[in-house]
């Protein structure tokens, strides 16, 4: 069994097994990542870091690329600001 | 203590085959290099690591020559060339001053991604992308999974999907019967290729493969439910969890723009010892022609063995080189994309996702430059590089220049650049 760690996606709790990115916690969390310019919500598209679809704020740093971030214990994510 | 301002004899950008080949066999001659990529681990896309570390053997090769010759391995995005022989890069919390003699270029390529009605919905992927969300923790046990578009990738990407207990209900291939069977005739000529395939084959086996195939529109509540595809000739309904949608690969060729390199039909010109034009910049890998694993490692031992001046080594790589050169030309003959794809865009269809750009609005104006300055096509955190593809493909518009900094980067880094800029050599 892989090692768990807990983070929060829009202040719910949920546990994702060690080195899970940001954008798949958001994933599981059944959220989308950023809400685009005219309102659509979106969710990662490339996994590589070059879209930038996947934006959000992790540990009230906005805009960052979540799928290139590690989740971390305890880690504040928010796809709703 | 990391120091911020390393000065090397070669710096490489990418760490995938080309790049970690061109820094273990330029290390391996005593230079001192540093290898910089955007990603915390190596081996870039193809050999991207899963939760469970690194399996690809050929990669855990290259690693441990890599560690063994010293090279230094950092992570960054580069953003900046403020004069030659220095590069700027963004570290997760500082600024890199990267100073090199000889500069290799291994940035490897990305996805091609094409609009159709639906493609902006959530869990409308990658192929590559769904691949790399899976190995960053994403389950797909039990998920039903459409895979299209267009290459090699979608058949490496079914299959590992399918090894994760993901039901893949078709995969769906725009290249015809004809293309394809060319392709099959290349192939006699790769071994190794044709045992990769046959592996494949095994692995794929009774999952739908269709020719002649792709996605015409996607739909879902907030998120994707369906997939409508287009198979030869008749239109479907497939219900699904997951898209997993690429056409082919497009070839990263940013930095080779910014620091000067003269491009040829959307790739890096190199000479037979991979030097671009640009002076002491080398290019190996997918930015000189998609072409694969196999020939990036050969094209990033040549560039990392001339930065040392080791030609008649490199010169014993070069008939290898001209096989696989062969099998990346079929690549692109094979899955060249067809003109009905230029009618999958409808006119209300998003084309710019960063700006929500729809394709009415950037059938109005005549080039990309005019498109960006009226509608900000382009003009959103990617760059263009998502839409810069799609529009060259649909209106044949050119979208290759660069103006740094070539990702968003942050404002006490770009005060950084500014500073560095004026430093002396």
């Amino acid at each position: 069994m892989s090692e768990h760690l807990t983070v929060t996606v829009n202040g719910a709790e949920i546990a994702v097994p060690a080195g899970t990115t940001v954008a798949v916690a958001i994933m599981l969390a059944g959220q989308s990542c950023r809400t685009s310019v005219s309102g659509e919500p979106r969710g990662p598209l490339c996994g590589m870091g070059i879209c930038y679809e996947c934006r959000a704020a992790i540990d009230r740093v906005p805009h960052c690329r979540s799928c290139q971030i590690v989740c971390s214990p305890g880690m504040e994510i928010r796809t709703d600001e | 203590m990391n120091n911020p301002q390393p000065e090397f004899d070669v710096v490489v950008v990418g760490g995938g085959p080309a790049g970690m080949a061109a820094a273990a066999r330029a290390a391996e001659c005593g230079l001192k290099v540093g290898l910089i990529d955007d990603n915390p681990a190596l081996g870039g896309q193809i050999w991207r690591s899963s939760l469970a570390g690194q399996t690809d053997r050929e990669c855990l090769t290259w690693t441990q020559r890599i560690q063994a010759a010293g090279v230094r391995v950092l992570c960054g995005k580069v953003f900046q060339q403020p004069q030659p022989g220095v590069l700027l890069a963004e570290g997760s919390d500082h600024l890199y001053e990267l100073r090199y003699r000889e500069l290799v270029l291994a940035t490897g390529a990305r996805e091609r991604f094409l609009p159709f009605p639906g493609w902006t919905l959530p869990n409308v992927i990658g192929a590559g992308g769904l691949q790399a969300m899976v190995k960053a923790g994403l389950p797909v046990n039990g998920k039903q999974i459409v895979v299209a578009g267009s290459g090699p990738l979608l058949l490496a990407v079914a299959a590992y999907l399918r090894k994760h207990g993901a039901q893949i209900a078709m995969i769906c291939e725009q290249a015809s019967w004809t293309r394809l069977a060319g392709f099959g005739f290349a192939l006699l000529r790769q071994p190794d290729k044709i045992v990769q395939g046959m592996r494949l084959k095994r692995e794929l086996a009774g999952i739908p493969f269709s020719l002649n195939c792709w996605p015409v529109a996607a739909s879902g509540t907030g998120a994707l439910e369906s997939v409508t595809i287009s198979r030869n000739g008749r239109v479907e309904n497939i219900r699904c969890d997951y898209l997993a949608c690429g056409f082919h690969l497009v070839p990263n060729i940013e930095l080779a723009l910014l620091v000067g390199c003269e491009i040829r039909n959307g790739y890096v010109q190199t000479d037979a010892y991979q030097r671009t034009t640009a002076a002491h910049v080398y290019c190996a890998g997918e930015p000189t022609g998609i072409g694969g694993i196999e020939l990036a490692v050969i094209e990033g031992q040549i560039a990392g063995l001339v930065t040392r001046k080791r030609e008649s080594e490199a010169r014993k790589l070069f008939a290898r080189r001209e096989r696989l050169r062969g099998f990346a030309r079929a690549l692109d003959r094979t899955f060249d994309l067809r003109p009905e794809l230029r009618e999958l865009a409808a006119p209300e269809t998003i084309v710019c996702r960063c700006e929500d750009v729809r394709y009415s609005c950037l059938r109005q104006h005549s080039s990309w430059r005019e498109a960006k300055l009226q509608t900000r096509c382009g003009m959103g955190p990617c760059q263009g590089r998502v839409c810069g593809p799609a529009t060259n493909f649909l209106l044949g518009w050119n979208s290759e220049s660069v103006r740094p900094p070539l990702f968003p980067a942050r404002v006490e880094s770009l005060a950084s650049a500014s500073s560095a800029a004026q430093l002396p050599d």
